[in-house]
């Protein structure tokens, strides 16, 4: 192992780019971790661009600050598999020192929870330092003569289109909220993410459609104002006792349980219901999460945690989040953990009321 | 929109701002010469420092890096036959022909100026364009996307060459590779085997690689000389300037059609060079030289390339949707510095999106200015003993080749379709026929697909498809004006007519076996999932049986009776080993590294090959050796790269960059 890391250092003099401190010590003590002169890994399972590798290259620099020992964090990028093969590859080769880390999406947490055969992670083992949700709203063409949620009932009748990239990514949420809506959806599939399907929708060819809350607010805010486009409801956010609350970036909209309600005349149950919320919040408030792996010890999670909770609390990080991450408050620390179990803890009827759903009415083989 | 343009122009009297972009500039520089590497891994390299920088400063820089990608990627295209990236893959098909002749330096010349003026007018159409771009790309529904797909497959008509059933089922094996994996319609796997690799569908970077550098490199092993002919450089990059005056408006127009095209999302970046190449071969009168080194057939791909990049501009900042995996990087990199694409990108922001189209230009004057300037330089590297840089050619497409998954899979790949490769350039199977049919493969089946869905047959009415169906049909008729000479594969008179059949029979056997598997494959999986690979496999099945048939029965002289290797041995100077000879150097580098590593197999490559295929003395050979390690881990580490890992790695816990 010291050869490698001299190895690394006669490189890093070389590497003109990479502007580490020079330090062989980095003999961790049984308290503070100290990661000085190390090099740590990030890895994310999708390739370079998109928004989760975004997500991971802004966080990386202020764990580069807030560790202990300033170490240099990079982004490690290791596509394929739908994100199943970096999270594989982490489980099997990282090891609970510190210094390899895996930022993950509800691409990594779906196949998970539908146990889908490329997975070789047991997500549920490791230690989870942040959790950064996201939302989302839904929103129909205004030829349809839908005014607001309130007049859900009306598009009972109507044969809507939604373009999606696939049953079994992102897009089950929307699909099991129509599904538990009884609304008539057509599932158009091969969208290549959500701005394809926008530009569907913006053309006409679909219908009813959704977008995370900032490509909401940059590109169908405007087709709201000029009248081609009307908002019927949001996700919702978790508050802290667990309970699917009003999306606070758009306070004005009713969440998914209130417009089901508004048009049932009852609150949600059942195992479509425990589904869609297990499916939800891994979606969704959990949408993105920082890993280390299993067995690692206590001082070094409570390291991770630590820094990334100063990061919350750094002014430049406060300024840029808005516009990198949105308006949702990082979640860290215990709270982390806590969404992080609701995330991973799929009851298991509602587990195999999805499968047996995806099975027959979209044909996905388990 | 005047006052825009004025906030935006005074950003460029700002030093800093020209700062930024040269450094971006020469960055881009850097990593395009390198293979496989191109915008995404510069980009991202770039992202970190981004941080804190003012917003226009850091966009100089970002541009400046896009633009240069498809000029700096040039260099290897044309001097070495590796396609720098999969927009230059055209490029290949002339460029390096021109190498072997000793015009190297030209062909870059023409190549770079082509680009510059690609870059600019571009960067002019754009930014009239952008302004209205936004009713023009909603117009372009799936319908059209899937018409404009047919147009492009209709090229292949022109590049079959003389045998149209080898054209016609090159490009239907390339849409049978290019549907693997996930089915768009109901994400079924599909000829995937179980595999997770095969389930991401093969990597376009590695066919690329697999259908033109691996052969090439073969090739040149085997003829074991310089790149160029005989050893010198028989023009400057002058001469290539001059081509290009030459050629203008040809160089106009592709710069036209490659805007347009990159800036409609969802056909992909990876098409326009062909379709610009497929235009010159189309319109051009006499098409004789095609393939052997026609400095159109570089002029049109390289001007197209660069406008567009700016044309992938426009969906990137007007609908946040990228056109392409660099166009990828640099929104999130928007991202980072806190700018958000949409509507406002043509509206309150306009003044930025100004400073980005005029940064293009300006990188792409700066671009091309550097690159033209180390052509000469560059170029020399063809007048190497092929012996010498074989090597390190071949450490450079295994790099780039797993750059894609990063792991042993790809190397894998990568010999597999290396192989196919070499088999199709001995039978004279149109390669770039192979490859239009797998870059269109995904657009054709799920644009067909969600226009179904969406207008059902009554697509077809559509004033946009019917116009755009017009043009596919002008085209074929006018690829078919004049009897089509085979543009591509290198056919010398009748010397390839080879009496002896059965290998050529063999392989067009394989192929039957493939579709084979195609049309088994599609019975495993519901009708959406298979009915376009089970329609693909059952029509190139039937054609393929024709082929056949032609090959038994028709007298030697007839257009599908090729074999590359009959007309090698009648050659005055004969290749020095046979065709396996260094397939299998090849193949024992990927089986060490199956087991002890790319690094070690590598190395042990290297030393090798030096002493018994260049005989180098063993002092060379430790220091060339040296160097081409110490380099490839130095990139390796500031890319954060693993080396693809071996039996030995799996066995023993070992350090960076062994482990």
């Amino acid at each position: 192992m010291s050869w490698g890391r001299s190895f690394k250092h006669s490189l890093t003099a070389v590497c003109a780019a990479a502007a580490l401190t020079c330090g062989f010590a980095a003999s961790a003590s049984a308290q503070e971790p100290d990661f000085a002169g190390e090099r740590v890994e990030l890895i994310i399972p999708f390739s370079e661009g998109g928004g989760t590798d975004t997500w991971g290259r802004f966080w990386a620099p202020y764990f580069s600050i807030f560790l202990p020992g300033k170490p240099t964090v990079v982004v490690k990028n290791v596509p394929g598999g739908g994100s199943t093969s970096g999270a594989n590859q982490f489980e099997a080769r990282a090891k609970p020192d510190g210094l390899t880390a895996i930022g993950t999406s509800g691409s990594t947490q779906f196949p998970y929870l539908l146990q889908d055969k490329r997975v070789q992670y047991e997500m549920r083992d490791w230690r989870v330092i942040l959790a950064s949700p996201t939302g989302g709203v839904v929103y129909v063409n205004s030829d349809l003569g839908v005014k607001s949620a309130a007049d859900l009932n009306a598009l009972k009748e109507i044969n809507l289109r939604y373009g999606s990239q696939g049953a079994t990514s992102l897009d089950l949420v929307p699909l099991l909220a129509f599904e538990l809506l009884g609304l008539d959806v057509d599932a158009v599939f091969g969208m290549k993410g959500r701005g394809a399907g926008r530009l569907a929708f913006e053309r006409g060819e679909v219908n009813i459609d959704y977008q995370t809350s900032s490509a909401y607010i940059n590109n169908v805010t405007p087709l709201v104002n000029i009248g081609s486009a009307v908002p019927l409801f949001s996700w919702g956010a978790l508050d802290d006792d667990g309970n699917i609350v009003r999306d606070p970036s758009f306070p004005d909209l009713p969440s998914f349980p209130e417009a089901y309600e508004m048009m049932k005349g009852e609150k949600p149950s059942g195992p479509a219901w425990e589904a869609y919320k297990a499916f939800f919040i891994a979606g969704f408030p959990a949408q993105k999460m920082v890993f280390l792996p299993k067995d690692t010890p206590e001082n070094i999670v409570e390291a991770y945690r630590k820094a990334a909770i100063s990061a919350t609390e750094e002014e430049s990080f406060i300024a840029d989040r808005e516009a990198t991450l949105g308006a949702y408050k990082q979640i860290v620390g215990e709270p982390a953990e806590r969404i992080f179990r609701q995330a991973v803890n799929v009851p298991e009827d509602a587990r195999t009321w999805v499968q047996k759903w995806l099975t027959e009415k979209y044909s996905v083989q388990f | 929109m005047l006052d825009a343009m004025m906030t935006a122009l005074s950003h460029f009297t700002q030093p800093q701002h020209l700062m930024y972009l040269v450094l971006g500039v020469g960055m881009g520089m850097i990593v395009g010469i390198l293979p496989g590497l191109g915008g995404i891994v510069g980009l991202s390299l770039l992202l970190p420092f981004i941080y804190g920088m003012d917003q226009i400063s850091a966009l100089a820089m970002l541009i400046g890096l896009v633009a240069v990608i498809p000029t700096s990627d040039t260099f290897t295209s044309v001097l070495m036959g590796i396609p720098g990236s999969s927009a230059s893959q055209a490029t290949v098909l002339d460029g390096f022909p021109l190498a072997k002749k000793g015009h190297g330096a030209r062909a870059l010349g023409a190549a770079f100026s082509a680009s510059l003026v690609g870059g600019l007018v571009g960067a002019v159409i754009l930014t009239g364009f952008v302004v209205i771009a936004r009713p023009l790309i909603l117009s372009f529904g799936s319908a059209e996307l899937f018409m404009l797909a047919v147009l492009g497959l209709s090229m292949v008509g022109v590049l079959a060459g003389k045998s149209l059933p080898k054209g016609i089922i090159a490009a239907g094996l390339g849409l049978l590779l290019g549907a693997l994996g996930a089915a768009p319609a109901t994400g079924e796997l599909r000829m995937s085997f179980d595999s997770v690799y095969l389930m991401d569908g093969l990597p376009l970077v590695i066919v690329g690689l697999g259908m033109f550098a691996f052969p090439e490199i073969i090739d040149l092993c085997r003829q074991n000389r310089s790149i160029a002919d005989n050893g010198t450089l028989g023009s400057g990059w002058k001469d290539g300037v001059r081509d290009m005056i030459r050629h203008k408006w040809l160089c106009l127009r592709c710069a036209g059609l490659g805007s347009i095209v990159g800036a409609l999302p969802g056909l992909g970046g990876s098409v326009v060079d062909w379709i610009a190449y497929g235009h010159v071969v189309q319109t051009a009168k006499d098409k004789s030289q095609f393939g052997k080194g026609d400095i159109r057939g570089v002029l049109a791909p390289e001007s197209a390339n660069n406008a567009k990049e700016g044309g992938g501009l426009v969906p990137t900042l007007l609908f946040g949707i990228p056109g392409s995996g660099s166009m990828a990087v640099f929104l999130g990199g928007m991202v980072l510095i806190g700018l958000e694409a949409g509507p406002a990108m043509v509206g309150r922001d306009l003044d930025i999106t100004y400073t980005i189209i005029w940064s293009l230009a300006i990188a792409n004057v700066v671009g091309a200015g550097g690159a033209l300037l180390l052509s000469p330089f560059v170029s020399k590297l063809t007048t190497i003993k092929y012996g010498y840089l074989a090597p390190f050619m071949i450490t450079i497409i295994c790099f780039a080749a797993f750059q894609a998954t990063r792991s042993l899979s790809d190397m894998v790949a990568l010999l597999a379709l290396g192989v196919l490769g070499v088999l199709m350039k001995r039978f004279g199977w149109p390669r770039p026929a192979f490859l239009i049919g797998f870059v269109l493969a995904a657009n054709t089946e799920t644009y067909l697909y969600q226009a179904l869905q969406f207008y059902d047959w009554g697509f077809l009415t559509r004033p946009g498809v019917m116009i755009i169906l017009a043009l596919t049909i002008i085209s074929i008729i006018m690829g078919m004006r004049k009897q089509p000479v085979n543009p591509v594969e290198e056919e010398e008179s009748s010397h390839s007519h080879s009496p002896k059949r059965a290998p050529q029979i063999l392989f067009a056997g394989l192929i039957l076996a493939i579709f084979a598997l195609g049309i088994w494959d599609a019975t495993q999986h519901t009708f959406l999932g298979s009915v376009f690979t089970g329609a693909v496999s059952v029509v190139m099945f039937i054609v393929t049986a024709v082929l056949i048939w032609q090959l038994v029965v028709s007298p030697p002289s007839h257009g599908a009776n090729f074999d590359h290797e009959f007309d090698l041995a009648n050659h005055e100077d004969k290749p020095n080993a046979g065709l396996w000879h260094y397939v299998l150097w090849v193949g024992g580098l990927v089986a060490g590294t199956a087991l002890f590593g790319f690094l070690i197999a590598i190395t042990g490559f290297f030393i090798a090959f030096l002493r018994l295929k260049a005989h180098a003395s063993w002092l060379r050979t430790l220091l060339l050796t040296g160097l081409a390690m110490g380099g490839m881990c130095i990139l390796a580490w500031s890319l954060v790269l693993d080396f693809p890992g071996g039996l030995l790695q799996d066995l023993v816990d070992l350090p960076w960059p062994l482990g």
